[in-house]
């Protein structure tokens, strides 16, 4: 299940950009971009893992693409679903009913609201109570745990409640933001598996992470998130041996700093939204830059099945 | 439940303790002359001796310590002694009073209680829209404003220039008690009651509005969104509950604020509560009256704290099911 040429996207995000107007000093207003021209795109019944350091703004490719950022960001760039680009309007009638977020941790779940009834507002098609039942008894969760409030649950069935609530929507398209953060290998990987059973029923699933493993034990394509936009979106086959497949510098750097592929550190760090360099943002630490590299921004281009944000890749 | 009751009553207890010698010390100390109180304004006319022989009958000549024992041991056994400018026992003066400021109390409670929370749940919803400035606006000119002041501009308008209600006291002037009927004293608390509720709902209207700001930029309201739930079905699925229970507590804690504020308004409206009887013992150095007051209003803000935690223990689950578990 590669690049599904001929087929309309589930979701496909062009060149988005999110940034947020911040207050420096008393009156002085400044603009940071946080997200710059990220591309992405999902086809039904496909995992897109959407991978990139902690705080690199990938929660907020969801909440863009949800219609619920906060006040003071803006967008630009175009969100479609099924084909249609996505107006403010469109957002609020598909989110929870086409679109589900899966949040990271029982934090998201009121904490005053027994559980049940928390994913039973999820419904929107049919009897909530017995839509709720009949997900809690796939996931194994006995009828004791309707009643429990969030605070009661242990760390598993927590889990499993989150991905409830995506479950019992009938959405199409579920995003799931950061679900593997703390927990051991056995629950990484019963996690991953209520993914690859939603998308097995036809979602699209996009998985943002910053656990590479994990992605790539599901995933059917890899997008890799760098200082606010995608610089390689690969097919999840590439990403063997020594790292040949790939097009991305960024991207081969990050395989080969997996413990099993050499442990080989990448000097320097990311750069912050406000201190992005001129051209490449990768260009700074990149072994293959030239001088063409620091005067433009490269285009996403594509380049062997695969989209990618590099002047160099062949 | 027991237990945390024990604990509280426990507390209770040597709070009361600490209250009656730090105010029998205190008033021990003060200038209020106890004789004097008793005999009035014929003082100039009492010898030397006969001052003694008062002081004598009272027991008013023995050592601090000794007085305070006295006093301590007829208070346990219910005796709060006789009040000096009522002549009559302390329990029924404050009985009396009490029942009044409490029909009074109660009806600002509740109005300020609703009026502030309705107020201050709507400014959160529409954070940083006008409706949610004026809120903050009125209820910031509220909690700088005196009560006495309020009662008196309250007495100004709608007592001397309108004349919709009287200008003060509990019963109309000049009726036989057996004559006074419901609607009389109703008629006579609107007015106190409404200054009371009017600065009262400063407190709960900004502390709900505050919390609920807080609970929409929470996570789960995040994600209740995220689940295509706004407006008032998000109210009310998720900041209702989240909010009461807040709110329900300041309201309970704030009985001592309450007190507070009757005692002013209850001077201006010359209405005959408990408050204006602490204003007229203090004046007129009644001891008793003023200790058994003082017991009193202690008791009365220590309840409503305890229904405050009380209401939170049933309410909240996390408390609730985290002790039993």
């Amino acid at each position: 299940m590669t690049t599904q040429s001929g087929e309309t996207p589930l979701l496909e995000v062009q060149d988005l950009c999110v940034s947020f107007v911040q207050y420096t000093s008393c009156l002085r207003q400044s603009t940071l971009q946080v997200i710059n021209n990220l591309s992405v795109s999902i086809y039904p019944g496909e995992i897109v893992a959407v991978v990139g350091s902690s705080g690199s703004g990938k929660s907020l490719l969801a909440h863009a693409v949800l219609g619920i950022l906060p006040g003071n960001a803006s967008f630009s760039g175009v969100i479609s679903y099924d084909g249609q680009a996505l107006s403010p309007k469109r957002q609020a009638e598909l989110r929870g009913r086409e679109i589900a977020l899966i949040p990271q941790s029982v934090n998201y779940l009121d904490p005053l609201m027994r559980v049940g009834k928390q994913v039973q507002t999820s419904v929107h098609a049919g009897n909530p109570r017995s839509r709720q039942r009949e997900v809690f008894e796939r996931y194994q969760l006995s009828p004791d745990v309707d009643k429990l409030f969030p605070f009661q649950l242990s760390g598993g069935m927590a889990r499993r409640v989150l991905v409830s609530t995506a479950l019992v929507s009938g959405a199409r398209l579920v995003i799931a933001d950061e679900p593997t953060p703390g927990l051991d290998d056995a629950a990484v990987a019963e996690t991953l598996d209520y993914f690859r059973d939603l998308a097995d029923q036809g979602c699209g699933v996009m998985l943002i992470t910053h656990d590479i493993e994990a992605a790539l034990k599901i995933a059917d394509r890899i997008a890799v998130f760098y200082a606010g936009s995608t610089v390689e979106i690969a097919p999840v086959q590439d990403f063997a041996g020594e790292g040949e497949a790939l097009r991305h510098p960024y991207t081969k750097a990050l395989w080969r700093a997996l413990p099993q592929n050499g442990f080989e550190p990448m000097p320097g760090s990311q750069p912050l939204p406000h201190e992005l360099p001129a051209g490449c943002v990768f260009q700074p630490r990149c072994r293959q830059a030239t001088s063409e590299c620091s005067t433009e921004r490269p285009a996403m281009r594509t380049v062997r099945e695969g989209m990618v944000r590099c002047i160099h890749a062949t | 439940m027991i237990a945390f009751l024990c604990k509280k009553l426990l507390r209770f207890a040597t709070l009361l303790i600490a209250l009656c010698v730090l105010s029998f010390w205190l008033v021990s100390y003060s200038p209020l002359d106890p004789i004097q109180a008793y005999v009035g304004a014929d003082m100039t006319r009492v010898s030397l001796e006969q001052r003694e022989a008062i002081a004598e009958y009272w027991g008013l000549n023995k050592p601090p310590v000794e007085r305070f024992l006295h006093w301590g041991s007829a208070l346990v056994q219910g005796d709060m002694g006789t009040s000096m400018i009522f002549r009559r026992p302390v329990a029924d003066v404050i009985g009396e009073r009490f029942m009044a400021s409490l029909a009074l109390m109660s009806m600002a409670w509740l109005f300020s209680g609703i009026l502030g929370f309705v107020l201050g749940a709507i400014a959160g919803m529409k954070q940083d829209t006008w409706v949610d400035r004026l809120m903050k606006w009125y209820c910031f000119t509220l909690a700088s404003t005196p009560t006495f002041w309020l009662g008196m501009l309250m007495v100004i308008v709608f007592a001397v220039w309108l004349g919709w209600f009287p200008v003060g006291l509990g019963v109309p002037a000049g009726v036989l008690a057996e004559q006074v009927t419901l609607a009389d004293r109703l008629y006579h608390l609107i007015l106190p009651a409404l200054t009371l509720s009017i600065l009262g709902v400063a407190n709960v209207a900004l502390h709900t509005r505050q919390k609920l700001v807080d609970i929409l930029a929470s996570d789960y309201v995040l994600f209740a969104r995220a689940r295509g739930e706004k407006g008032f079905l998000l109210f009310w699925r998720h900041g209702l509950r989240n909010v009461a229970i807040p709110a329900i507590t300041i309201q309970f804690a704030s009985f001592s604020e309450l007190i507070g504020g009757t005692v002013l308004a209850e001077q201006v409206f010359s209405y005959p509560g408990l408050g204006q009887a602490t204003v007229q013992a203090g004046l007129r150095s009644d001891l008793p009256l003023l200790l058994g007051i003082v017991i009193c209003s202690a008791l009365f803000v220590f309840i409503g704290n305890l229904v405050a935690d009380i209401i939170y223990r049933l309410v909240d689950p996390r408390i609730r099911k985290g002790e039993s578990a």
